[in-house]
């Protein structure tokens, strides 16, 4: 393990993702990735009595399954890191009460998932555990309970606003194994332009993976045109077009092979989630269709 | 395009970036919605009339029904349907007010009685009432000075 450049971090013994899981809601099942989810919920509540309670339900059951699916039994896992969008991170604290795995709750909003999976890489390669548990979760529901409006409420979104996408994400990762590999990672700063509006989170979110993108090219020398597919993860169709502009300013061109998986978990056009998905489970459910395309 | 550097470019950017609610659209909705919701107040008044009820108990008929009406589509989770179509044309009215007090009630029922529906069905309509009663009592006092 050693840096690289400004702040980005290389790994010697690369980590694997051994395997992933994840389970989405009715909305996101009748979405363009619908194929690519483990299991889809016919309802929000999943027979529990609160948006929390089946949030929580979600995480639990997606963990259970990526430790199934991995064939690591889970008192081989050494460590967990997971977050939500809840306050004290209800959900994966109560969800994941049961699993007894030391847990590390984390809060990145929506980089939750990716947060995780670096702490993890870094956990691995630096000898503290052999395999990791990482999980996320969000739910259209409780976010806008907590952060918004309630669900009932007769109001209006504006074209700008996103659609917090009901679901959770797990992975299993491990130091060893035949990959796919985590190589690099370049956590990102906190940039704040100064967008206050509370409807356009892509434009608040943009300038930051702007930033970041930019300092992982610089540190790792490569260009653009060296990657397969660069994705972001809910940056909406707002954001992302943002963000390629930002790039065409320091004369990087993305648009080739750049994503964001606000922009493709929904289809805006009969969907009606205006500048595409949010939230943790956002990134997570994407990456698992990036990493079908990526090794099959 | 030209380097972004200051908050104020970007925020100008972003302006022109990102797009527009559709205003004529919404008018236009809100427009004959809010016109309909007044025009049914104007039929229950006017019926209270017929029936020989004073002006006063008209209008408490009125407020009465139309409140009734729209909690009761909020609980069947139709009056956001409208209010999504409609924006100021159902808020303005009373119909709105009652659907912001409903909300947060069905919202919160399941943090409980006291603290979830007690305590935050007027997180939406709080700020409506807080400043609407002072702007009454200030109205009561200049009006209670001069007259």
């Amino acid at each position: 393990m050693n840096r690289l450049g400004k702040q980005t971090i290389h790994f010697d013994n690369p980590p694997t993702i051994v395997e992933t899981a994840s389970i989405v809601g009715p909305k996101e099942a009748q979405g363009p990735m619908a194929g690519y989810f483990d299991q889809c919920l016919e309802d929000e509540f999943w027979g529990e009595k609160t948006w929390e309670k089946a949030e929580s339900k979600i995480i639990k059951e997606t963990v259970n399954l990526a430790v199934t699916k991995s064939g690591i039994p889970a008192t081989n896992i050494d460590f967990c890191f997971a977050g939500d969008l809840l306050n004290q991170c209800i959900s994966s604290s109560f969800g994941l009460r049961e699993l007894n795995i030391p847990f590390f709750g984390i809060f990145g909003a929506c980089s939750t998932f990716v947060e995780g999976m670096c702490l993890a890489s870094i956990c691995l390669e630096g000898g503290a555990a052999n395999n990791v548990l990482c999980a996320t979760s969000s739910h259209f529901c409780s976010a806008e309970k907590q952060f918004r409006f309630p669900l009932e409420l007769g109001n209006q979104r504006p074209p700008t606003a996103q659609w917090t996408v009901t679901g959770s994400g797990a992975a299993v990762l491990s130091s060893s194994g035949n990959g796919p590999f985590i190589t690099h990672i370049t956590p990102g700063k906190i940039i704040d332009m100064g967008i206050k509006d509370a409807n356009n989170m892509g434009a608040a979110m943009a300038p930051a993976a702007f930033d970041t993108l930019m300092t992982h090219f610089e540190d790792t020398g490569r260009k653009p045109s060296y990657y397969d597919a660069i994705i972001t993860g809910d940056l909406g169709h707002v954001g992302k077009d943002i963000l390629e502009d930002l790039c065409k300013t320091k004369g990087y061109n993305i648009n080739a092979n750049y994503d964001d998986c606000g922009v493709l978990i929904f289809d805006k056009s009969k969907q009606d989630t205006h500048s595409g998905g949010s939230g943790c489970a956002c990134i997570r459910n994407s990456i698992f269709w990036l990493f079908l395309q990526t090794i099959t | 395009m030209n380097p972004i550097e200051t908050p104020k470019q970007y925020s100008d950017y972003v302006d022109k970036k990102s797009p527009n609610s559709p205003i004529l659209k919404n008018c236009f909705n809100a427009f004959w919605v809010g016109g309909l919701i007044c025009s049914i107040g104007q039929i229950i008044f006017d019926f209270c009339k017929y029936k020989e009820m004073d002006v006063t108990s008209s209008n408490t008929v009125v407020s009465i029904v139309l409140i009734g009406i729209a909690a009761f589509l909020t609980g069947l989770n139709i009056f956001n349907k409208i209010g999504k179509f409609a924006g100021a044309g159902s808020l303005i009215p009373i119909t709105g007010f009652a659907n912001s007090i409903v909300s947060p009630a069905i919202e919160y029922k399941s943090e409980g009685y006291v603290m979830g529906v007690g305590g935050k069905m007027f997180t939406v309509a709080g700020p409506v009432l807080v400043f609407g009663i002072s702007a009454s009592v200030i109205i009561g006092i200049i009006a209670t000075l001069f007259a």
